[in-house]
């Protein structure tokens, strides 16, 4: 609890709806390069605990509990302030930009110069072999090149953590190895906290991290 | 309550000769029955402008009445510019409906009127055959035969007297302070800048300021009677744009803007934005201080060497469907009660067309119940009358404005 | 039957407007055979350019056209979204479909009863802060500029391109995408802009050009809140339409034309600016700027047109308390003598009116319901895939300037005598609501799950059994709303209703139009109130009707 702590930090999280508790005083801790996994079937309550973290949470749901990142309190911050990078289900890439003005979106502001921000969105197009996308359609792409590209797009931003809100269950069973094994390496080479919400147990075996079954924990086991 | 037309009739033969040689009454009585029956059931579409509520309100009392006493309906077709129902008989013909036209009865004087006479747009001489004719003032008031120097030759039935006064508020400006000529108004305008203006003149009171100031300012007044040709207008006009030029920085809003309408002008008044708003019915201050529109200390004041008076008519479109249930409504709005009502200051306050001195006592008492308001104006203030310039010259007066002072 | 829907749609559409048309560009010529010239010159054009003013006039025109469509845009965009974030937002959200069912003309007239000199913003602050013990001498409403009337069109088109954006953003994509942006770190404000208004755009595009042709071509609200000396081209058009002298039809004929290639040009020039924008805001997304000046535009005129929506509220209020005035003199900030009295003397002519309005309104709304029913259910049934240009033909209506084709309608219908009917003026109405009609049903109508359809017909039902005991009370509340849009279109209408009815047929609007031009503002405060209430009563009975029959349906909230 200390200022100067790192990673990402839930601290006595209550999440409720109209009187049914989702969420009870979940505290965890989420190191650098760490990825914890939640699981629990649907409507357990997994992604509204991302959205609680990320800033989504619709105003239906009743929340307690903090959220600190690297030290600082994000609880009350809007959610473009947080400075937390999201994964969806689908990659939502903007239909009327090109891949490269996709990826030039969610470069950091803090890129001066139209060249050296072109250098670095075709980098990270290369990292992603898309070498060569930058004029790109997106809607004529592969679903795993969409994939992909929203990670790109999502890392350029220089997030301080990651939420994955299963972001693989839509891809086919070869893409989601490959996809999966990508995000977690990029997520462990910057030291990214990463919370992963899931319901395949395959994801959360290949996380590595710790797994936290929402369920049992509401039923008075622990994770 | 039923109307003896008979006596009427034979009262007009003798208060008239001229009505009796052009129509023998025998001959007249047989057709006005006739023209009551042909008439009963018919529904006349009364083109009339709309901008007054009281006039609205009195074309539907007139309804009512002649719906009672002789079984004909009466459809207030509202216009915001008479010219409207004259383009619409305009258009009829270009389209050749000669017959069943859709306009049975237009409220008309000057320019449009004129336009209608001259391209034979109208029915008629009809009105000798209206039994209640007889009792119009031919002599005393020269506008009910001669509208704007047109004779009007049987054309059009009168029906109300107007004549320009200019309302104030003695709250406001003492009556020794106010401008007796439109030289005067515009030193008054210099002293009270902002607090003057005049209708736009595409509306026909806004034209009538024009033209009270032309009847003053023009070097030779005959030449008004005549109509505008160009050098004559050039001439006669001259001094107006001087004196207009001169007064025009000083009117409300610098005289950029103008209300379109009197009913604006009026509201203008009654908020304060301005002082003067001139009139064509000398009843308004009384009328619209009964109406809550204006305070109570509302007069009007007329000019010392007379303002324009003029009558307004109507007539019946050539291709009218309901010529006779028009005529029955033209015929009513002469009957004595009323001309009484629409003089009434708390209905209409619009003077009467009748020779009042000719009536008999009884149809003279319908007059006298017309009660007195402290705000209606002397008939002796009244007594300067300045007859209407030939139409063309308003048509003019509107058109070289509109071309001086619209950027 | 039913393949012949959409012919006739046509028929009653396409046919009437390009006759329409045809018979105004002719005249403009100096061809109109019905007054005897049978040559065609350009003399028509030579006279318009002599008139008085015409300079100014399309100067103003094509101000107020572009000012108003420009501000209500960037007003819709900024409202939408700040209701991204804030909830008092969201919940102003409910008076829009109530201000979309107002007549321009109520509004307009609200309007200036607020702004005026004399108006109740005035009479607020005065004179204990300003001075004015008398009105000032300020031009707030008839302004040569045509700012009242920007203002004035301004307090409606938002609310309809509101509408239509909340519409366009309904897919659950939007949300998303706007999501992610934020994830990014975007500012919401900012985050609509780049990522959900240009998603949004192409569906909006009709809606904006319609607003922009109606700016550039309306004659009512500038008859109300525009200047006169010398007014817009299409006022200037009918006033020498209406001139008594003949002549003047030929120069009436060539101002409408130019009115017609005005708006033509209007929508051209926008779609160039389209591309422009385009183009500066790809470079303005690739820079990737988190937050900056431009959010406090958009804020700034999201709260405009919070105030917007307000004003327009405060307008309708007004016209109501003018009504039952006696007494209102200025600087009261209140009436000092209240009555009803200008109520019992009016409330004979104003039930015929609104009678009458209602009839008209009814049968047009009823006749394009059966048109749009047909049509759609001939698509459904033949399964054909709605094209855009479809739409395009649905809009000319509402993209070619009324006077430019009512002005020839005008001259067919004398002709075939049938001018001045309350059958023509339905005809004329059905024009404008049938459209709107279309654009509201079309999306619930093709929405409906095809299998419900489908199991019906597995159960051995005809296709008409389906279409009426299925389809009909399943989307009962889409329709009603439908028919509560076309209501509201039908009463507001007035050049359509002054056209066709050749000034007989009178409605609450053409009678609150006259009645502005010269009325006292008791009288106008009824008609004009009864004239916004007519369309509200309807649109709140649209909603309850539904609502009462299903009650015991859960499943069809």
């Amino acid at each position: 609890m200390s200022v100067g702590e790192k990673g990402l930090v839930l601290d006595a999280v209550t999440i409720a709806i109209e009187g049914a508790t989702l969420v009870e005083r979940l505290t965890l801790t989420v190191a650098p390069g760490e990825i914890t996994t939640i699981v629990g079937p649907s409507g357990s309550g997994k992604s509204t605990l991302l959205g609680f973290v990320g800033g989504f949470l619709d105003p239906a749901f009743i929340a307690n509990g903090v959220v600190r990142l690297n030290g600082d309190d994000i609880t009350d911050l809007p959610a473009e302030r947080r400075n937390v990078g999201i994964l969806f289900q689908d990659d939502l890439l903007f239909p009327h930009l090109t891949v490269g003005g996709n990826l030039a979106f969610g470069l950091h502001p803090a890129v001066r110069g139209r060249r050296e921000r072109r250098r670095l969105v075709e980098e990270a197009l290369d990292q992603a072999g898309l070498g060569g996308f930058h004029d790109r359609d997106p809607a004529t792409m592969s679903g795993g090149q969409r994939a992909r590209a929203a990670l790109m797009r999502t890392l350029l931003a220089r997030p301080d953590a990651l939420l994955l809100d299963e972001p693989f269950s839509k891809l086919d069973r070869a893409l989601r190895t490959d996809f999966r094994a990508f995000v977690f390496s990029h997520a462990r080479a910057r030291g990214l906290p990463t919370l992963l919400v899931t319901h395949d147990v395959e994801d959360a075996e290949a996380a590595g991290g710790r797994t936290i079954d929402l369920v049992q924990i509401r039923n008075g086991g622990s994770g | 309550m039923t109307i003896r037309f008979t006596l009427f009739s034979s009262l007009a033969a003798s208060v008239l000769a001229a009505a009796a040689l052009a129509m023998p009454a025998k001959a007249s009585e047989r057709d006005w029955d006739e023209i009551l029956d042909a008439a009963r059931g018919q529904t006349v579409y009364w083109n009339a402008w709309a901008g007054d509520e009281r006039t609205n309100d009195f074309i539907r009392w007139v309804g009512d009445e002649v719906q009672a006493r002789y079984g004909v309906s009466v459809e207030h077709v509202k216009l915001s510019d008479t010219a409207e129902a004259v383009s619409r008989v305009v258009a009829e013909r270009a389209a050749g409906r000669d017959s069943g036209g859709a306009v049975d009865l237009i409220w008309i004087n000057g320019p449009n009127f004129l336009t209608m006479k001259e391209r034979g747009l109208l029915y008629g001489p009809f009105t000798q055959m209206l039994p209640n004719y007889a009792l119009v003032d031919e002599s005393g008031k020269p506008s009910n035969v001669v509208d704007f120097t047109i004779p009007v030759e049987g054309m059009a039935s009168p029906w109300r007297i107007a004549q320009v006064a200019f309302v104030y508020d003695q709250a406001r400006h003492d009556r020794s302070d106010l401008p007796r000529s439109m030289r005067a108004m515009e030193e008054w305008a210099q002293a009270n800048p902002g607090r003057l203006t005049h209708p736009h003149p595409r509306d026909f009171l806004g034209a009538t300021f024009l033209k009270q100031a032309l009847y003053e300012l023009a070097p030779d007044r005959s030449a008004l009677l005549e109509p505008a040709e160009d050098a004559a207008f050039t001439a006669a006009t001259e001094p107006l744009w001087a004196w207009y030029d001169a007064l025009r920085p000083n009117l409300w809003r610098s005289g950029e803007a103008f209300p379109e309408a009197q009913a604006v002008m009026n509201q203008m008044l009654g908020d304060g934005e301005i002082d003067i708003a001139i009139t064509f019915n000398p009843a308004t201050a009384a009328l619209l201080s009964a109406n809550g529109l204006l305070p109570e200390t509302a007069r009007v004041f007329f000019l010392d060497d007379g303002t324009i008076g003029n009558t307004s008519f109507v007539a019946i479109p050539y291709n009218a469907a309901h010529p006779e249930a028009a005529m029955v409504v033209a015929n009513f709005l002469l009957e004595p009660e009323a001309q009484a009502r629409a003089q009434d200051p708390t209905v209409l306050g619009a003077f009467t067309v009748l020779d009042i001195g000719g009536l008999e006592a009884s149809q003279r008492a319908h007059f006298a119940s017309t009660a007195a308001h402290p705000a209606m104006p002397d008939p002796e203030e009244m007594a300067d009358v300045l007859l209407e310039p030939h139409a063309s010259w308003m048509t003019r007066l509107v058109e070289e404005w509109e071309r001086r002072y619209t950027r | 039957m039913l393949r012949l829907a959409p012919s006739l749609t046509l028929l009653v559409f396409i046919v009437p407007v390009a006759l329409g048309l045809f018979w105004t560009v002719l005249p403009a010529f100096g061809f109109l055979p019905a007054l005897g010239s049978r040559e065609f010159s350009l003399a028509p054009w030579r006279e318009l350019v002599a008139y008085p003013g015409l300079r100014s006039a399309l100067w103003l025109t094509v101000g107020v056209g572009f000012g108003a469509t420009i501000v209500s845009f960037i007003l819709a965009i900024g409202f939408c979204a700040l209701m991204v974030e804030t909830r008092i937002v969201r919940r102003l959200q409910g008076v829009l479909p109530a201000l979309l069912a107002t007549p321009h003309v109520a509004l307009a007239i609200g309007l200036a009863f607020l702004i005026a000199p004399t108006g109740l913003l005035v009479r607020l602050i005065s004179p204990w802060l300003t001075g004015w013990d008398r009105p000032p001498a300020i031009a707030t409403v008839n302004d040569i500029y045509g700012l009242s009337l920007i203002a004035g069109l301004v307090l409606k088109e938002t609310a309809y391109l509101i509408l239509m954006m909340i519409a366009a953003t309904a897919q659950a994509a939007e949300r998303a995408s706007l999501n992610a942006a934020r994830a990014l770190g975007y500012n919401p404000l900012r985050a609509w802009v780049a990522v959900v208004l240009p998603r949004i755009y192409p569906q909006i595009r009709l809606p904006v050009y319609a607003v922009l042709a109606f700016s550039l071509s309306n004659v009512e609200v500038a008859l109300i809140l525009g200047p006169g000396n010398p007014p817009p081209l299409a006022v200037l058009a009918m006033r020498l339409f209406s001139d008594h002298d003949l002549a003047s039809y030929y120069p009436a004929a060539a101002a409408a034309t130019l009115q017609f290639l005005i708006v033509i040009g209007g929508i051209m020039a926008w779609r160039g600016i389209e591309y422009l924008v385009v183009a500066l805001e790809r470079q303005w997304a690739a820079r990737g700027i988190r937050r900056g000046w431009g959010d406090f535009v958009v804020g700034g005129s999201g709260i405009a047109a919070c105030l917007t929506l307000v004003l327009a509220l405060a307008a309708i209020i007004i016209v109501g308390v003018w009504s039952i005035t006696h007494i209102w003199r200025y600087p009261d900030v209140l009436p000092s003598a209240w009555s009803v009295a200008t109520w019992e003397r009016y409330a004979g002519q104003v039930a015929d009116i609104a009678l009458r309005t209602a009839f008209i309104g009814g049968a047009a709304t009823l006749i394009a319901l059966g048109l749009v029913l047909a049509c759609l259910e001939n698509e459904q049934q033949r399964r054909l895939k709605p094209g855009r240009s479809v739409l395009w033909v649905l809009y000319l209506p509402l993209l070619i300037p009324q006077i430019a084709f009512l002005f020839g309608a005008q001259t067919l219908l004398v002709r075939a005598g049938f001018d001045g009917t309350l059958m023509a003026v339905i005809w004329a109405h059905l024009l404008f609501v049938l459209p709107y009609m279309f654009l509201s049903l079309a999306d619930p109508w093709r929405a409906l799950d095809p299998r419900f359809a489908r199991t019906a017909a597995a159960l051995g039902a005809s296709p008409l059994r389906v279409f009426l005991v299925m389809k009909l009370p399943m989307l009962a509340r889409p329709i009603a709303v439908a028919c509560a849009v076309g209501f509201a279109v039908s009463v507001a209408l007035y050049l359509p209703t002054l056209f066709a009815g050749a000034g007989r047929v009178v409605t609450l609007t053409t009678e609150a139009v006259t009645l502005s031009s010269g009325g006292d503002r008791r009288v106008i405060g009824v008609f004009a109130f009864v004239q916004a209430m007519l369309p509200l009563v309807v649109y709140a009975a649209a909603l309850a009707l539904p609502a009462v029959v299903f009650r015991n349906r859960k499943g069809m909230g």
